[in-house]
């Protein structure tokens, strides 16, 4: 695939050969990053990577109930979104929803308590895992139904057009959620409406245990606007870099007037769908290569040391900060106290 | 004071709410451009431009949803679903999206919308244009649900849904757009033209959710109705000679319990009439808060009479339809316990 950088051009590859030749648009060169860039993007997938990794094991504790979507894996996509997005520009997500929020800079205290229930959390505890807000930080949800959020991103689409405010919806589904017939409605009043949305499809290959190609009657998702006038274009999803170039690109379409775009984001998720599923409809191999090969986090500390942007004791202390940013949601997460029972009856009407 | 149909006094409302706040939008299926398939929005997008009343298109769900989006960002949207039989693929957004955005957001976000659909039969629609899903709302932590019986009430209703920080779901009685229907499907027409209830004021006003009305005084029963049934039920008291107080509920959800039992502990027997299928209807909720509340006032069982358990027939229309000797039926059992 042109426009991808020999070190991870083997995620693209084989999404590649999948789609059998399929019209994938090919996405902007991926354009070298700054340190400074390098830099956040680590930091910022690193608080990701470790903040899910202790979700995982409160979970294991039982100190996290019902749903737990993990991220890991996936930090690339919306971390790459988010360094090309504007303050102002909205986002909004199904139900594997903790990476967005962290990466739209909402405090991972409220994040962790919403996931052990407590009154701290985003939610007051009323939302758990799949159901988290911030109007502050422009992060429209957490949703539990699967691709019922693509309608509701096509509102704020709406909603920026009428206010002529120059924001874009980023609206995020995965690749199971593409094939849910709200998205197809959703993509014709998008382009009828010329709405500023970009649509990003995650697909990490699996909707829960189902592979795409066992869903999917056309696997290049990327193209699933084409009936409807909506470029689209698949990208490295696992590089925080092409990730980041295509989103410019796209966002850049919605904020001028065109409609709305389609990003596909190959990715990868490592763990099972939910913290409940053992992921056995794929092998040990498949997960293990993804991990030593294409890791966005650990693309991004080798370009780091290779360049001499930062030592291993640098990186150490990034690890320390955000471990220690973690550990003290985890203990906020723990310590905060449980919702009043009579919360049970409020927020409900006014 | 003009004499309106319940069609133009929905038309008005909408009127004065865009004229009121830019931030109300109307749309829907053949909304704009035709101005509703009962014109229920008729010269809105000409007088308020295709931004503000536009057509979607066959995406109910999609229409919903989005109209959930616009909520979360400050707009109010007035949608119509073109009947109410077709709001099945929305549903998923009416209960999961809108009725709950406020609560599982603590607050943050919530749902100024209202869901306009006509509802209801007597008007040979069928299976899929004339049903009463009413029950499929009031069952629905986060929603409240409004069902006007005539032009007044119609206009000051929507006004103050549209005005309402919570989702409305509408419910338009279609066969009461017209005049006023007394379940007698064999005599003229009758226009609200020609009914006090069609003098609706030009001006901008509101009636309350949650408030019931009372139609008629009486003594000997009470009748919860809705809708078109409020009508027939009168149409049977006088028919019937019964001294019944004959409750329009209006509001289904929240429910005006103070109205409710204050008359049955007057009157003692209790009749519940709705078109929608008896079981779990919102007759079976209204029979349950009536017994729970005034079980030891009443003289007699309650009594609902209803549409029967069956999909809306096409043939057998009047047989489904509980119609005035149904009513007058329900009277004399009552009377008798």
């Amino acid at each position: 695939m042109a426009g991808t950088s020999g070190k991870t051009s083997g995620a693209r590859s084989k999404s590649a050969a999948r789609s059998k030749g399929g019209a994938a648009k090919s996405s902007p060169a991926i354009v070298e990053f700054t340190k400074e860039q390098e830099l956040s993007a680590y930091r910022h997938m690193l608080l990701i990577r470790r903040f899910e990794e202790k979700a995982g094991q409160l979970y294991g504790m039982g100190l996290i109930g019902g749903f737990c979507h993990l991220y890991i894996g996936q930090e690339a996509v919306v971390v790459g979104m988010r360094m090309a997005s504007k303050d102002g520009d909205q986002m909004i997500t199904g139900y594997r929803d903790h990476g967005h929020m962290l990466a739209m800079d909402m405090d991972p205290k409220g994040v962790m308590a919403e996931l052990t229930g407590r009154r701290g959390g985003y939610s007051k505890g009323k939302g758990g895992s799949m159901h988290m807000f911030s109007k502050e930080k422009q992060f429209y949800g957490g949703h539990g139904i699967v691709g019922a959020q693509v309608s509701l991103g096509t509102g704020l689409g709406f909603a920026n057009r009428y206010r002529e405010n120059g924001a874009v919806a980023m609206t995020f589904f995965g690749d199971g959620a593409s094939n849910q017939g709200q998205v197809y409605e959703s993509f014709n009043m998008a382009q009828l409406w010329k709405l500023p949305v970009v649509y990003v499809i995650e697909n990490n290959k699996y909707g829960m245990g189902t592979s795409v190609e066992r869903a999917s009657a056309t696997t290049d998702l990327s193209q699933r606007g084409a009936s409807f006038g909506i470029p689209g274009e698949q990208v490295d999803g696992m590089d925080v870099r092409a990730v980041m170039a295509a989103s410019e690109k796209a966002l850049e379409h919605c904020r001028s007037g065109k409609g709305p775009y389609i990003l596909e984001m190959i990715t990868y998720r490592y763990r099972g769908h939910s913290m409940s599923d053992p992921a056995k409809y794929r092998s040990k191999e498949e997960v293990q290569k993804m991990r030593t090969e294409h890791d966005p986090i650990e693309q991004v500390r080798k370009r780091l040391l290779d360049n001499g942007w930062a030592s291993e004791d640098d990186l150490k202390a990034i690890d320390k900060e955000v471990r220690e940013i973690v550990a003290e949601s985890a203990e906020f997460a723990q310590t905060d106290p449980e919702p009043d029972v009579s919360e049970l009856y409020t927020d409900i009407l006014l | 004071m003009a004499r309106m149909t319940m069609i133009e006094a929905i038309r008005n409302a909408h009127d004065l709410a865009m004229d009121r706040d830019r931030q109300v939008v109307v749309f829907g299926e053949d909304v704009g451009y035709f101005g509703g398939v009962f014109r229920c929005t008729a010269g809105l997008q000409k007088k308020y431009g295709s931004n503000r009343c536009f057509d979607a298109p066959i995406s109910e769900n999609g229409i919903v949803g989005a109209a959930v989006g616009m909520c979360a960002y400050g707009l109010k949207p007035v949608v119509e679903i073109q009947f109410a039989d077709y709001m099945y693929p929305a549903y998923d957004q009416i209960v999961s999206e809108a009725a709950r955005m406020r609560h599982r957001s603590a607050g943050q976000f919530t749902c100024p919308m209202v869901i306009r659909m006509p509802t209801g039969g007597g008007i040979f629609g069928g299976q899929t244009h004339s049903q009463s899903p009413e029950a499929l709302f009031t069952h629905v932590a986060g929603l409240k649900v409004v069902v006007p019986s005539n032009p007044r009430d119609a206009k000051g209703l929507l006004l103050a849904s549209i005005e309402d920080p919570d989702p409305v779901i509408f419910l338009e009685p279609k066969r009461l757009y017209n005049g006023p229907f007394d379940g007698h499907h064999d005599r003229p027409v009758v226009s609200w033209k020609n009914h006090e209830l069609g003098d609706v004021s030009e001006d901008y006003f509101t009636v309350p959710l949650g408030k019931a009305k009372i139609r008629r005084e009486g003594s000997a029963l009470t009748v919860l109705a809705y809708g078109t049934m409020v009508y027939v039920a009168q149409a049977a008291a006088e028919e019937a000679g019964v001294d019944a107080e004959i409750i329009d509920l209006r509001t289904l959800l929240p429910l005006d319990l103070e109205t409710i039992e204050a008359s049955v502990k007057k009157t003692g027997r209790c009749v519940v009439i709705h078109e929608a299928t008896k079981t779990s209807g919102f007759g079976a909720e209204l029979s349950a808060a009536v017994q729970e509340s005034c079980f030891y006032h009443l003289e007699a069982p309650i009594v609902r009479v209803t549409g029967w358990d069956t999909p809306y027939p096409h043939a057998q229309e009047w047989t489904y339809f509980p119609g005035p000797e149904r009513i007058k039926r329900a009277f004399a059992q009552v009377l008798e316990g």
